[in-house]
């Protein structure tokens, strides 16, 4: 607002936020995961009330505000509710994955509502909404999300 | 119901990187436009909100850094994580509650300073979904092509939007991306995330924006004619992104109705005059205009092509150059209302519109819009 610091050279402090952080996972995620990494089966709560099926699983029926105290098991297929492919190398893109990366959001059959994953073994152009896609799961689990690697087109038999 | 009005706003330039300033140096500026355009000294304020987040600032309780450029010592000031509507929100609360009777609002954040992908990826739930890398504009990207593939929506009407928009802000000397850009430039620059080319999506920006809002009993003491606030409703929908449908807003449609309703609005496409709405990515302006009932479903990108949009159509919108033109995130729902207060005042200079009794003011907070915020905003009372 004055021009009293005309022709000071802007000076920048460079640093950065690191703090090492853990997220307990609370019982719902830990038995989400733990039935993934050692059966290999996606499964999700369910609210009695409403009769639907929450994937990723969460304690309470986000509708109606009661306990979801089911559990079941859903398919590994589903169909692909909407997606996109990122062209650019975004920071937040893990440095395991080189673009084109394609994630959807999968709606598995047996869930009410659907997840967000990557879409492989596939290219990118041949993406369509409402195609069928079916669950990878990695080598190594570890009880977290890439315990599954990415979904793959249903080949049709 | 006791009434508030907006008496007085102010806004920095909208830069792409402020260099040269720190948050509360921003604050300073943006604090005393406000006040002398309402003709006020930081006496006549009787508590202050500031709106901003730990996360782009790099610090925690961040508010606290921008206290004392915002006049705020000794005074009782609190903070609103979330768009600057929000802020607006809490500070007219404040202003009605009976304990104070101006309040001070402010946003700001600069994107410049850190890396916008890694501080939108971690919106995402930490254990089911960051670890996937996705962030704001692949989110967005995500509910662009579900809009599209819902309504029919062309990237050609798409690119409409980032046409009108940059050149709105050629008329707006606040604005950090005034260009004259054809459709063909939009199709033609980068793709970022499919369906989004670089110019479907708003830059990376630093600003800061000040309002300054009154109960009725003390709103016309200052020197501004009071902007009332006639109506006002913010509502979220669920957090994980498969839980929605991503192609509608249905968070949106139920806070304009609320707002609507509380301004006595009963067709708002004919009633609102000038709306300043949150365009981060094109898709969204035609997407919003449509669940807030300002576009007949499915129609928002053929009636955008007709010029029905523009400064000089049917229905302004972004007439500012919007947030496409410059998106300080946080800051951006208090630069669309100091827009919308300009236009209903006359004195938005080169972006005026002919016909401004009534504005509508609209922030989103959240990925692909979880929660939305809107004013009605009004000359009379
Ligand atoms: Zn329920």
């Amino acid at each position: 607002m004055t021009d009293q610091f005309q022709g000071i050279e802007p000076m920048v402090y460079k640093s950065k936020i690191n703090v090492p952080y853990s997220w307990w996972a609370g019982d719902t995620a830990s038995k989400f995961y733990l039935t993934l990494r050692d059966e290999k089966k996606i499964t999700a709560t369910k609210c009695v009330a409403c009769n639907k099926v929450f994937l990723p699983p969460r304690k309470v029926c986000p509708s109606c505000f009661t306990e979801n105290t089911q559990w079941v098991n859903v398919s590994d297929e589903g169909t692909l509710i909407t997606f996109t492919i990122a062209r650019r190398q975004f920071a937040a893109i893990p440095s395991d994955r080189k673009v084109p990366v394609i994630w959807g959001l999968i709606k598995l059959d047996g869930a009410d509502t659907a997840m967000l994953h990557y879409l492989d073994e596939i290219k990118p152009e041949s993406v369509t909404i409402g195609m069928r896609v079916k669950a990878v799961f990695s080598e190594g689990r570890k009880g977290n999300i890439r315990d599954i690697s990415h979904f793959k087109p249903v080949s049709r038999v | 119901m006791d009434r508030a009005a907006i008496i007085g706003v102010g806004t920095t330039k909208i830069e792409k990187s402020k260099v040269g300033e720190t948050f509360a140096d921003m604050a300073w500026e943006a604090v005393n436009k406000a006040l002398s355009d309402a003709g006020m000294t930081i006496d006549d304020i009787d508590n202050v909100v500031t709106t901003s987040s730990d996360f782009w600032d790099g610090r925690t309780i961040s508010c606290m850094a921008v206290g004392d450029a915002s006049g705020a010592a000794h005074k009782n000031v609190s903070c609103v994580e979330g768009d600057g509507t929000y802020g607006a929100f809490y500070g007219m609360t404040r202003s009605l509650s009976g304990s104070y009777k101006t309040t001070l609002v402010t946003g700001h954040s600069k994107g410049s300073q850190s890396v916008s992908s890694l501080i939108t990826n971690s919106s995402f739930d930490p254990i089911y979904e960051r670890a996937l890398g996705m962030d704001m504009v692949t989110a967005c990207a995500m509910q662009a092509r579900s809009y599209m593939h819902r309504t029919k929506t062309t990237p050609e009407q798409l690119a409409g939007v980032s046409v009108k928009n940059h050149g709105n802000a050629l008329k707006n000397p606040l604005a950090q991306l005034p260009m004259k850009i054809t459709i063909k430039d939009v199709l033609e620059s980068e793709m970022i995330a499919d369906p989004l080319h670089k110019l479907d999506c708003s830059p990376v920006s630093d600003g800061c924006a000040a309002v300054i809002i009154a109960h009725e009993s003390v709103a016309a003491n200052f020197k501004q004619k009071p902007v009332w606030i006639k109506g006002v409703s913010f509502c979220a929908d669920s957090f994980f992104f498969g839980d929605r449908d991503l192609s509608r807003a249905k968070a949106l449609t139920e806070a304009a109705k609320k707002a609507y309703e509380m301004a006595g609005i009963k067709d708002p496409k004919k009633e609102i005059d000038v709306v300043e709405l949150y365009d981060a990515f094109t898709y969204q302006e035609l997407m919003w205009l449509e669940e807030m009932g300002l576009a007949d479903d499915a129609m928002a990108g053929k009636l955008l092509e007709k010029g029905e949009f523009n400064m000089d159509g049917r229905l302004p919108v972004n007439a500012s150059g919007g947030l496409l033109s410059g998106h300080p995130v946080i800051a951006a729902g208090l630069y669309s209302m100091a827009a919308v207060v300009r236009q209903i005042r006359g004195d938005a200079g080169g972006f005026q519109v002919k016909k401004a009794k009534t504005g509508l003011v609209h922030g989103v907070n959240g990925l692909g819009g979880q929660s939305h915020c809107v004013f009605i905003l009004d000359k009379d009372k």
